[in-house]
């Protein structure tokens, strides 16, 4: 399966490699490099590269490739989905997962390594497991490491693998018992020129932390599990509950992770949060175009829409632009030509408003394409789609949980075209 | 020792090991000896006795391999360390040793030992771990070690060392393909290992190694299925993989009539592009195969495996891990019937929400779908609509997946949604785009005009590249009616002024020559101008103007000959030799001289032949000859190790090899043969043959013994003429077969009233011919019939096969079955041999009442015993046997925290199950825990493996608060140990149970005098026979310990007997 795996920082370098099976030299990233040059956009190289002996499948994350090496017939996704595991599994450990980061904890990004993989084939994945087997690094334990010359290594072996439920380890104890779920929807959406909805849909998550002692069983149950149209599961979960009941039941792993994610059926309409008012032309003969863009709520259910950023891809032949926020600030980035609007908190009553010039290179003719906008923006305290947690019970173990649900409802890609 | 002393300063400074090695560079290049003189300080490490320093220096070489470093020159000083008692410097060393042992081969040796004494550790986990590392030093040497570490790993306790023993098959296959047919060995043993934590891992081995072996998966097919869903998501992917191959090979095809119409009709593309009366020919070819096809075929009934694999598949489609999906989305592209292949559909939309990558390749694989299923992805056209912030790959996928899905009815607004594309930033994108809009405009007649126009309103725009890839697309859509476009041909000669694109330049004078009598006056004019600008031409423009020439002299010599011989002239001394050659060609073709030959009268016929319009088709199509999902597929090449997707199999092969033999269980602790599930019925029949000879029997069977055993005779011989008819003549041999079968039967009902399973059996088996016979003389499928079919087709192959084997089944059918000892350690067995010899237990009277007695009221182990003691008269104490006392473990069912109150617990009461003898009993106990009453308690739905039974227990209607009820059911596990998977309903909640069975009670016990008993052990040597020595803890060295713990963990029955020191013990193994 895998044989070998590189780590590309955006400058090209290899700055980690290692080998499950006998050694790849490096030069096989040499065909890597030349379809890197060939992409004008890093995220155009494509995933897949076959060289005249090995196959080399990346992904991009983090401004980092990690290309691994493959010489024989192996389902792609298997590939690029254990390789985003081991980003997941990176960041976990070390926060961010950046070149600095993967190099100044190298031994420990091994010791992962060589436990996630046997010959080729995962062998260890499941974080809690990981963690057993290789204490993720602290600021106090590497002190304390120094110091004692103790080491990350678990003493014990890992028992996790052999359980029932592998996900989670064993002999979990906490002073305070506390149990979290983030409920966070976002709306994809593409909104016409002249604002009504092309596609809308909303996708969904639930993030747990789960910081229980002993081995709880948890029950968390909807008041409209209806609105789930198609739903994928961490492997907690059991499945013919769901299936029987409409019931989440599952042993959770110990700590954060991904309990489900969702679909809400296309039947449902969807609402989007804001609208937007554009007017963005180019006048033929002028080297100047003007620039007009004002936000405001729609269907939010009382809530305020905070965090709004807007970015939108000017045409190559915008020089720059002198616009006049009414709130927040915008950038506009002469050379990839990107403009970026930080806009905050939408107020209803005085809506935010973008406006002014843009300046064309002189004799270039009038663009004949107009930009997509692009928008973030972020509702607390509401998911969009209306799902509600009914409620959460836990049996198994004695004492008494704080339990705490929140909702959050997120813009996915929602893009305005004009 | 400046080294040492550069390393304290080192120490202390810095913490992390990166950061150590940066640290530590300067101090190098102090004393800029080289690396040598670096290495040196590690080697002092590495010597000196301290933990940490070893373990800094072993960081540091690993850092050092990280960045590709070599540290091979440290391998003696390093491999010292392999067995230091520092876990963190061991896994480091390790990691070391794996890496550079390939190249130091013989220092690598030294490490050897060390694993060796690993690999015999008690604790699994370093046993596993030696294995793993041992398995991964490429050494050649010690190949031998490692077949000899694998083959005692493959048989370990440890479910965990196992799996490594799995994972090393590879390593060491890779190593020294020669040990191949040794590992091949030891795969097909961790095959049948029932643990999830192997199945993935020995899949893994098998695919690598042997996965043209196929035979090797029969057994454990269905093991395999049942266990999917709790194996590991890596070893998920890697076997549906392979089981989609395997139901490839085994299966018959679900979609036959399908695909038969769709040959027929020859695809949808030609579909689009022909005439309405090519329209009603297709259609009536269609008809024709249709008609054929029916004829040829009897009705598709699916195997009852097949339907196992789909369903036990479906919910990982909503698994988190993408490569889970994807893989079961192409089993069901594989080998789903049409009808059920959509709801993958669904779930590798969801995957269009994950990383670029995963888009990627999902939409690769959707783009092949969509050809051959378009219907599935249609509802979620929109799903495929491009954002502009999408990268260009991924655009472009998403735009052939819209292509694919555009028909009649959504084509408007796919050219909606294509027109706001055309102003995309993107350019290679909107190329595409155009192209794409060619396909539609080919694909879909009535949309023709609309694309067209739009697409010459693009020749205005002012990007060339968009321009150029709408006058190539013009000309391919051109070419399907010119006649009606000559003004768009004008308007395009007009562009040759502009456009500089070499291929829409070659594009539009190919369009001009080909419809020069649609242009006559503007194409002597563009030929002009290009004889004007020939030598400024790309080549591929200079043929065509080559090309143009030779059509204007043959249409319009008057006013093209000199431009012609001009342009012939300059071509003559071109450089590229290929435009030389058709200069030359063409010359002689159209010039006429006198040496031309006969050919220059055809020129024009050769030059203006009607040519046929292109078929603009997709680059996916007949993409899905490769499997799905692989990287053969996403190449559009074969890739090293690919296997290919067989064929479906004309004929069904076989389906009783994937029977399963019972209690394979215990395969590593008895070898002998047990009685395969399937020749149950069958055996039994030979087992009366066999007790016509027992006095002790012929009281309830003498008589009727002889006939009976002619039957059995007739029955398998009308079986195998029936297993060596032909395939074709299958269902009608099928059909006498049982008719004859179930004659037989009958008299035997007339005899022996109680055989309840035989009647149900032979039920099913008439049921079975006389709707084949209907079917036969309708010669219709019927796919809502499917379901009851399977079921019904299920127990007809079972009984079919079992009669097919019973002959070989006569040896089987004497069983001695060893109770699982050395599974539990502590268990006391002492010599002795626990036969459970093969008495039908149909021939018991079942007690009359229909509830079996209470446990309560058995007698206890001690007063058994003692009865046994005196022999008393058999037939009485027969069904009745020993129970250790009050010690029949109860199992929780339904835990009162999930049951809500209720709580229910299980036993196995060891009482025959009076309504159906080959029943287990199964005491339940339900305890209402909670403040209100439970009403109406009752099972339904009971989903059950094949084969397995169930009696309900009469439903309970009140159970108050605080109160205690119990009910008897019955199970036929059908001698497996699977778990009965229940239903739990009380009037207002539904619960799932499972009951599982531990071997032991899936037995009887029969009644023996200890000369029959060893009549009949006599009878049993050899392959039936297993002895096996304990050494017994003094504890338990008194016969009654003994006695005792040996009834608990099985029913059995003991024999009296006269010696001391022996204990004799029987049992019927199965018990239906």
């Amino acid at each position: 399966m895998i044989h070998s795996l590189f780590l590309i920082n955006a400058s090209g370098d290899i700055f980690l490699e290692k080998h499950w099976k006998s050694v790849v030299s490096r030069s096989v990233c040499d065909y890597f490099f030349e379809a890197q040059e060939r992409a004008t956009e890093p995220e155009n190289v494509p995933p897949v590269i076959p060289t005249p002996h090995h196959y080399l499948i990346s992904v991009l994350r983090h401004r980092i490739y990690f290309v691994a090496v493959i010489q024989s017939e192996v389902p792609p996704l298997f590939v690029i989905e254990f390789l985003h595991r081991v980003v997941d599994t990176f960041q976990d450990y070390f926060g961010v997962c950046t070149e600095a980061a993967i190099k100044d904890n190298v031994v420990v990004v091994y010791e992962l390594l060589e436990e996630m993989l046997d010959n080729g084939f995962p062998l260890a994945t499941e974080s809690n497991i990981l963690k057993e087997l290789i204490k993720p690094p602290t600021i106090l334990r590497t002190m304390v490491n120094t110091i004692t010359g103790s080491t990350n290594v678990g003493e014990q072996l890992p028992t996790g693998q052999l359980s029932v439920v592998p996900w989670r380890r064993t002999g979990v104890k906490y002073t305070n018992n506390e149990a979290y779920f983030d409920v966070v929807e976002e709306i994809d959406a593409i909104i016409d020129k002249s604002g009504s909805t092309i596609t809308a849909e909303i996708q969904g998550v639930i993030d747990a932390c789960v910081k229980l002692t002993g081995m709880p069983d948890l029950t968390l149950s909807f008041m409209n599990p209806r609105l789930l149209d198609d739903v994928s599961f961490h492997p907690c979960v059991r499945f013919k509950r769901w299936e029987a009941e409409r019931i989440l039941s599952f042993i959770p792993p110990d700590g954060n992770f991904r309990l489900l994610s969702y679909h809400v059926s296309s039947q449902n309409l969807v609402a989007i949060p804001v609208y937007v008012k554009h007017n963005i032309t180019f006048r033929e003969g002028s080297s100047q175009g003007r620039f007009d863009l004002t936000l405001g709520p729609k269907q939010t259910m009382g809530k305020a829409v905070e965090s709004v950023l807007v970015s939108s891809q000017l045409p190559r032949g915008v020089l720059n632009a002198n616009l006049n926020p009414s709130q927040g600030a915008y950038t506009f980035d002469p050379v990839t030509k990107l403009l970026t609007w930080d806009v905050g908190k939408i107020n209803p009553q005085k809506l935010p408003n973008l406006k002014g010039t843009m300046n064309l290179q002189a004799g270039a003719s009038k663009p004949d394409e107009n930009p997509t906008i692009n928008i973030q923006f972020k509702i607390q305290q509401m998911a969009i789609s209306g799902l509600k947690v009914n409620r959460l019970d836990m049996y198994g173990e004695k004492y008494k949980p704080f339990k705490g649900i929140k909702y959050m409802t997120k813009a996915g890609k929602f893009q305005v075209r004009t | 020792m400046s080294a040492s002393s550069a390393f304290n300063e080192e120490k202390m400074g810095s913490s992390s090991v990166g950061e150590a090695e940066y640290a530590y560079d300067p101090v190098s290049g102090k004393i800029f000896s080289s690396d040598y003189n670096r290495h040196d300080d590690l080697k002092e490490m590495l010597d000196s006795n301290k933990d940490s320093l070893k373990l800094e220096a072993m960081k540091r070489i690993v850092a050092m391999i990280a960045r590709g470093k070599n540290a091979s020159d440290l391998f003696p000083a390093v491999v010292k360390n392999v067995a230091c008692k520092n876990i963190e410097v061991k896994k480091l060393v390790y990691v070391y040793l794996v890496r550079y042992a390939e190249e130091q081969q013989d220092l690598a040796l030294l490490s050897i030992s060390t694993f060796q004494r690993g690999l015999k550790d008690p604790n699994q986990l370093i046993r596993a771990s030696a294995l793993r590392v041992l398995s991964s030093i490429r050494v050649t040497i010690i190949v031998p070690i490692m077949m000899l570490a694998i083959k005692e790993a493959a048989s370990d306790m440890s479910p965990y060392v196992r799996k490594t023993a799995a994972h090393a098959i590879p390593k060491l296959y890779s190593l020294d393909p020669e040990q191949k047919d040794q590992l091949i060995e030891v795969i097909e043993k961790l095959l049948a290992d029932k643990t999830t934590l192997v199945a993935g891992s020995v899949v893994m081995a098998f695919e690598e190694v042997c996965p043209e072996r196929i035979d090797l998966i029969h057994k454990n097919y269905r093991k395999l299925c049942n266990l999917l869903i709790d194996v590991e998501e890596w070893g998920q992917v890697v076997i549906i993989n392979m089981l989609t191959r395997y139901a490839r090979t085994q299966f018959l095809n679900p979609n036959l009539n399908e695909s038969l119409l769709e040959d027929g009709g020859s695809g949808d593309k030609t579909f689009y592009g022909s005439d309405e009366d090519e329209d009603d020919d297709e259609k009536e070819n269609k008809e024709k195969a249709e008609a054929a096809a029916l004829a040829k075929r009897k009705p598709y009934v699916m195997d009852p495996d097949h339907r196992l694999l789909l369903r036990n598949t479906k919910p990982l489609l909503q698994s988190r891990n993408a490569a889970v999906v994807m893989a079961v989305a192409q089993l069901y592209f594989h080998l789903a019937p049409k009808a059920e292949v959509g709801v993958i559909a669904k779930a590798l939309v969801r995957l269009l929400r994950s990383h670029s990558e995963v888009q990627f390749v999902v939409l690769q694989n959707v783009a092949t779908m969509t050809i051959r299923r378009r219907g599935m992805f249609e509802p979620y056209l929109k799903s495929f609509y491009i954002r502009s912030t999408d990268p260009t790959l991924i655009k472009i996928l998403k735009l052939e997946v819209l292509t694919n899905l555009a028909n009649e009815t959504n084509i408007s607004t796919i050219l909606r949604e294509f027109q706001t594309y055309i102003k995309s930033m993107d350019k290679d994108f909107v190329a595409a785009t155009i192209q794409a809009i060619g396909r539609c405009a080919t694909n879909i007649g009535e949309v023709r005009d609309t694309c067209l126009n739009g697409l010459v309103q693009l020749l205005s725009n002012r990007d060339e590249l968009v321009v150029a890839e709408s006058v190539v697309v013009i000309k391919k859509l051109l070419q399907m009616q010119p006649e009606k476009h000559s003004d768009i041909i004008k308007h395009m000669a007009k562009l040759t002024d502009n456009i500089q694109v070499p291929m829409a330049r070659a594009s539009i004078l190919w369009l001009i020559g080909e419809y020069c009598e649609h242009v006559p006056k503007i194409a002597p004019d563009v030929l002009r101008k290009m004889a004007k600008s020939f030598t400024y031409e790309e080549d591929i423009v200079k043929l065509q103007i080559l090309n143009l020439a030779a059509k204007l002299y043959l249409t319009n010599s008057k006013q093209t000959k000199l431009l012609t011989q001009y342009v012939l002239n300059l071509a003559k001394y071109d450089q590229n030799y290929d435009i030389r050659d058709r200069a030359r060609f063409i010359r002689q073709l159209i010039v006429p001289t006198e040496k031309s030959g006969a050919l220059s009268k055809y020129a024009k016929k050769l030059f203006l032949a009607l040519k046929p319009a292109p078929v603009l088709e997709s680059p996916f199509k007949d993409r899905d000859h490769f499997q799905l999902g692989s990287l053969s597929h996403l190449l559009n090449a074969k890739a090293g190790g690919y296997q290919e997707l067989p064929d479906w199999p004309e004929a069904a092969p076989d389906p009783s090899v994937r029977n399963v033999e019972v209690f394979t269980l215990l395969e590593r602790v008895t070898t002998l043969t047990s009685v395969p599930e399937w020749t149950k019925c069958s055996s039994r029949e030979k087992r009366k043959e066999k007790k016509v000879e027992k006095p002790f029997y012929s009281d309830s069977e003498g008589e009727s013994g002889p006939t009976e055993s002619a039957d059995s005779e007739t029955n398998s011989a009308s079986a195998s003429d029936s297993a060596s008819d032909s395939e074709q003549s299958r269902s009608s041999s099928e059909s006498e077969e049982s008719d004859e079968g179930s004659e037989s039967e009958e008299e035997k009902e007339n005899k022996n009233k109680k055989k309840v399973v035989k009647k149900a059996v032979k039920e099913s088996e008439s049921e079975q011919s006389s709707e084949e016979e209907n079917r036969k003389l309708e010669k219709k499928i019927k796919q809502q019939e499917k379901d009851s079919e399977t079921v019904s087709d299920d127990e007809e192959s079972d009984s079919e096969s079992s009669q097919s084997t019973s002959e070989d089944s006569e040896s089987e059918a004497e069983v001695k079955k060893k109770a699982p000892v050395s599974r539990t350690p502590p268990k006391p067995v002492k010599k002795e041999k626990k036969e459970m010899s093969l008495l039908d237990l149909d021939d018991f009277e079942p007690a009359t009442s229909p509830q079996v007695t209470p446990i309560s009221t058995l007698l206890s182990n001690s007063l058994v015993t003692d009865l046994e003691g005196l022999s008393l008269s058999d037939s009485v104490l027969a069904p009745s046997t020993i129970t250790p006392s009050g010690t029949l473990k109860s199992y929780e069912l339904l835990h009162r925290i999930t049951g809500e109150g209720l709580s229910v617990e299980y036993c196995f009461g060891r009482q025959p199950f009076s309504p159906d003898a080959n029943m287990v009993a199964v005491q339940l106990q339900f305890t209402n825990n909670s403040t209100s009453e439970t009403k109406n308690l009752h099972m339904k739905d009971v989903k059950l493996q094949s084969g397995m039974r169930v009696k309900e227990f009469p439903e309970i209607e009140l159970l108050p608060a605080g109160d205690t009820a119990s009910a008897v059911m019955g199970i036929d596990f059908c001698d497996s140990t699977q778990a009965a998977n229940l239903q739990l309903c009380t009037s207002t909640r539904k619960f799932f149970v499972s009951i599982q069975p531990p071997v032991g009670e899936l037995m009887r016990p029969v009644f023996l005098t200890e000369n029959e008993f060893k009549r009949e052990q006599g009878q049993l040597m050899g392959m039936n026979e297993l002895t096996e020595k304990l050494i017994l803890d003094a504890k338990y060295r008194n016969e009654h310990a003994i006695v005792q713990r040996v009834t608990t963990a099985a029913h059995l029955s003991r024999v009296p007997c006269g010696s001391d020191n022996e204990c004799s013990f029987t049992s019927l193994k199965p018990l239906a």
